[in-house]
């Protein structure tokens, strides 16, 4: 007996199971129930699971019947003339949605060629295995796997329009790119999600060469001028906000500019840039460390009697201020409500960022590199027709990662911008290679691609033929200008006076476990002290209890507390050590420390 | 034999160099005074090449073998459906040797035969002699007899009936066991349940019948001009007793059985063997004096120390460095119990506290005795 589950609930069984789902399937497809309904026979475990919950992520696949699909040319045509609709194929049988555990129960073809009796159903395009992200890749199958895979997962790092309304928006971060365009070499995928309307990078001439060794290991060298013409401009935009919030016993945060004599108050060149309700206004120029907006709240942890004192010494400057590093525009300034009723400051802040060297860039290819150098325009080699590449692209990148996409999309590019048109070429059912060379040749250009260049500082002719076309290439939010960081000396942790962690905090460069092991591993043994004297200090110590003593500056007088007089010796030591006596001390355990003369 | 000048420098240079010496003399026939000059020259780039005091060895030998080690871990469990002998190899075994793992996760042998003995028909033999039979092994089919209570054997070969029996009655007691049909027949004495019943068809399955126990299969192999038998599992005391086994060739791959068996610098030996084993066959080269110095430290006390929190590490004389590296609270709390002292005469603890570490440049002290 095979036992039947509905949404997981047994409602039965029967003895002819196979019977039973057909019967299932044949009435869904002839409209006698709802086509949601999702049904699997699994003959190991004898059972049938017929699903009709939400949630469940499902597909549509042409149904085949004796190794023919349902879809006919005809179908396609009165498609085509706007007579049917993709429901009348869903209500007549053609397609079907299903659902993981129905899709077990199929033997699905990728292409038609690939029919044979035994197949129940047959993809819409075999370029539906992709993902979205892959499938804006052009060419796909002529790249080595991985470098599509690459690929997929840089254009979700690329910068582009992410959402026509970004003027209205409050994201905590996000990019825009100032001159986006559409491909010149596209995809189905670019028609099917309105790809127009937020693109993400730009065409590019692309000329596979060296450069005076600024280009190796993956680096790109690029046209000074180009980017004066604004490639790869991209505005970020921060947005910082500040609550006023209200506290127990009637206090509350007061946004405005803070009076002198408040806690923590900065002078007053710090907040001269603020208006009176101690925002800032749209349109200022703001750097590293300024305050957007000026709050002051009451002081937490007062004791008990101390809270209803509301003197200005009980009262602390909590201003927001720009990030550490940031520098930008004030872009808009928001005011709100939050759900409790309290008032609610956005800021936004924009800066634009032009390309500099360190800057990512990547093609649709895996082929991602960073800026090595900025070349003017006249220095950069130029063809027979006066053509100056945006950005010259290293040949050692090519032979071991075989990106062969990455070359028909140029050369391909190169057709789309002689003719003006674009070229689709998605996964599978590409224009091909044969076809881009004849026009190619068609437009007077060699076949191959290549081209004669000529140097811009000699004006003498390169010996080789260089590959030249358009590339689209897309600008990745890893940016030289929000990761530099150097610091020589800076702020330090409370706790263990040890230098902060982090660009944020100005932090330093960790000297970690591994690295110490290299310095002892090369004997240097004042180079290693040197390293960790970052947190060292000198404290007094008793010789003859081995404790922490007294260092009364006042009366000038060093005494141990245990044993009142008493030699007391200096030790300089880190301070993360006397920081773990005291731990340890606390743990009733007595680290006496023995001194020896030095 | 080592004629007179050389001789004198014994002391100083290795035999084996300066032997060399003495052969490289030989053959472009030095005269006494050019033969001085060249020992002379081996000898200063022999102490070049000799490790200068403050030197931190240790230190070195990890890094050297732990750099190549993680290389390793990405091209092991390549293994995965391939036939033959499956050996622990990579990463795997590399701790498993520095670990000093009880039991390897494959333990194997590598069986030399005495010269004399050395032919395939005689490695055959002793293969099969050796390799060890369990019931499950010999048998056709058991099946238990629930409404009688008993457990019915049939036999692959009725001929070996005998020996099935012998095993049988040689493990278990309380039972009675008779032959009928060309099938034994174990009856238990006494009245046994259904769940007593099923573990003595347990224990019937995994009698050993013949061979020598932990043996579990077995390989037999020409090596240049030698037959030499491979084993998978290991027992290296049963295997010595065998006459034919060449007992001064004959080794395992388990350190701990190395040690019990042939001593400490077997052991010794084993572990650098099997170390630098692993490290060559996944095409890593490294210095064996450094994997000679791990083997040395896993050694040193008399017994096996495995390099880790229980062994070598665990062994270190300052409480501070102790506690630095595992189970912080367990050494503080201990020593403080104890009333031990650390006397700062290592480089972790003097990190710790930001002093010059006693290695390379801060090992040395200037010690002046001053006029009175």
């Amino acid at each position: 007996m095979t036992e039947i589950f509905l949404d997981g609930r047994y409602i039965g069984s029967t003895n002819e199971p196979e019977k039973l789902v057909n019967d299932i399937r044949e009435k869904r497809r002839n409209g006698l129930i709802s086509n949601q309904i999702n049904v699997a026979f699994h003959p190991n475990q004898d059972e049938i699971k017929i699903l009709s919950d939400s949630g469940r992520a499902r597909r549509p696949l042409i149904i085949v019947k004796e190794g023919k699909p349902k879809l006919t040319q005809e179908h396609i045509d009165k498609l085509r003339r706007g007579e049917i609709k993709w429901d009348d194929l869903i209500k007549n049988g053609i397609i079907e949605y299903l659902d993981a555990e129905e899709e077990e129960n199929s033997y699905i073809a990728l292409k038609v060629e690939d029919l044979i009796s035994e197949h129940t159903h047959l993809e819409l395009d075999p370029s539906i295995i992709l993902g979205l992200s892959a499938s804006f890749i052009p060419y796909p199958e002529f790249n080595r796997g991985d470098r599509v895979n690459y690929g997929a997962k840089m254009i979700g790092q690329s910068i582009g329009l992410f959402a026509t309304n970004y003027q209205s928006r409050v994201d905590t971060k996000s990019n825009i790119m100032v001159y986006p365009q559409v491909p010149l070499v596209q995809t189905h995928a670019h028609k099917i999600i309105n790809y127009e309307r937020h693109p993400n990078g730009t065409n590019v001439v692309v000329a596979i060469a060296c450069f005076e060794g600024y280009n190796m290991q993956d680096a790109i060298v690029i046209n000074a001028n180009s980017i004066q013409r604004g490639l790869f401009w991209t505005y970020m935009f921060r947005t910082y906000e500040a609550e006023q919030r209200r506290y127990m016993g009637g206090q509350e945060d007061i946004i405005g500019i803070p009076e002198p004599g408040v806690r923590g108050y900065a002078g007053e060149d710090t907040y001269k840039h603020l208006p009176e309700d101690g925002i800032v206004n749209p349109e200022t120029r703001v750097n590293s460390d300024d305050v957007l907006i000026g709050r002051v709240s009451p002081l937490r942890f007062l004791g008990t009697m101390d809270q209803f004192i509301t003197g200005i010494e009980n009262i602390r400057e909590t201003s927001v201020r720009l990030r550490h590093g940031d520098s930008g525009i004030v872009d808009r300034v928001f005011l709100t409500e939050t759900v409790d009723g309290t008032k609610l400051v956005k800021v936004v802040v924009r800066d634009l960022k032009i390309s500099e060297i360190g800057d990512k860039l990547a093609s649709r290819h895996g082929q991602k590199g960073v800026i090595g150098l900025i070349v003017p325009q006249e220095d950069m080699p130029f063809t027979q027709d006066g053509i100056v590449p945006d950005i010259i692209f290293n040949p050692h990148g090519i032979p071991s990662r075989m990106t062969m996409g990455q070359l028909l999309e140029i050369m391909a590019g190169k057709v789309a911008a002689l003719s003006g048109k674009q070229i689709y070429s998605p996964a599978f059912n590409p224009t091909s290679e044969k076809e881009i060379r004849n026009l190619l040749e068609a437009y007077g250009f060699r076949n191959d691609g290549k081209e004669t260049m000529y140097d811009g500082r000699t004006g003498k002719k390169f010996e080789a033929q260089i590959f030249i076309g358009n590339c689209f290439y897309q600008k990745l939010d890893h940016l030289v200008s929000n990761k530099i960081h150097a610091r020589s000396r800076g702020p330090v942790t409370l706790l263990t006076k040890q230098p902060t962690e982090g660009r944020s905090k100005e932090g330093g460069l960790r000297l970690g476990e591994m690295e110490k092991d290299c310095l002892i591993a090369h004997g240097a043994a004042l180079a290693l002290k040197e390293r960790f004297d970052s947190d060292k200090t000198t404290i007094p110590v008793c010789s003859e209890c081995g404790l922490v003593a007294i260092n009364d500056r006042i009366k000038n007088r060093k005494y141990c507390p245990v044993c009142k007089e008493s030699k007391i010796t200096d030790v300089e030591i880190s301070y993360a050590f006397k920081l773990m006596l005291d731990e340890l001390k606390s743990m009733l355990i007595y680290p006496k420390m023995v001194l020896r003369e030095e | 034999m080592l004629e007179e000048l050389p001789k004198s420098y014994l002391g100083e240079l290795p035999r084996s160099i300066i032997e060399e010496v003495e052969e490289v003399a030989k053959e472009r026939r030095l005269s006494e005074e050019k033969k001085e000059r060249l020992i002379e020259e081996v000898k200063k780039s022999y102490l070049k090449g000799k490790f200068e005091p403050g030197e931190t060895v240790g230190i070195i030998a990890a890094q050297s073998i732990s750099e190549p080690a993680t290389q390793m871990t990405m091209r092991t469990y390549h293994f995965a459906g391939s036939a033959g002998i499956k050996v622990t190899y990579g990463l795997p075994r590399l701790i498993e040797i520095f670990d000093a793992k009880r039991e390897p996760e494959t333990p194997v042998m590598t069986i030399f035969l005495k010269k004399r003995f050395n032919s395939r028909k005689r490695a055959k033999k002793i293969a099969e002699e050796i390799v060890e039979k369990k019931i499950f092994d010999v048998i056709r089919r058991i099946s238990m007899n629930l409404s009688e209570g008993s457990i019915e054997i049939e036999p692959l070969n009725p001929k070996r009936i005998g020996t099935i029996i012998k095993a049988i009655k040689e493990k278990m007691r309380d039972i009675t066991v008779r032959v009928k049909a060309k099938k034994v027949i174990i009856i238990p004495k006494g009245k046994v349940s259904i769940g007593e019943l099923r573990k003595i068809r347990e224990r019937i399955i995994e009698t050993r019948v013949s061979g020598i126990s932990g043996i579990a299969s077995v390989v037999i192999r020409m090596e240049g001009e030698e037959w030499i038998i491979n084993t998978i599992g290991s027992n290296l005391e049963e295997v010595l007793k065998i006459e034919e086994v060449d007992e001064t060739r004959t080794i395992t791959n388990n350190i701990h059985e190395m040690a019990r068996v042939f001593g400490i610098e077997a052991a010794r030996n084993l572990i650098i063997n099997e170390a630098l084993k692993t490290l060559q066959e996944q095409g890593l080269d490294v210095d064996i004096r450094h994997v000679m110095l791990v083997g040395d430290i896993m050694t040193v006390s008399g017994s096996i120390k495995p390099i880790g929190r229980y062994g070598v590490a665990g062994a270190k004389t300052s409480i501070l460095a102790r506690a630095a590296f595992e189970e912080t609270i367990k050494h503080l709390v201990r020593a403080s119990v104890r009333n031990e002292v650390d006397n700062f005469q290592g480089i972790f603890e003097n990190v710790m506290v930001g002093q010059v570490i006693p290695s390379g440049t801060g090992m040395f002290d200037l010690v002046a005795k001053f006029e009175e």
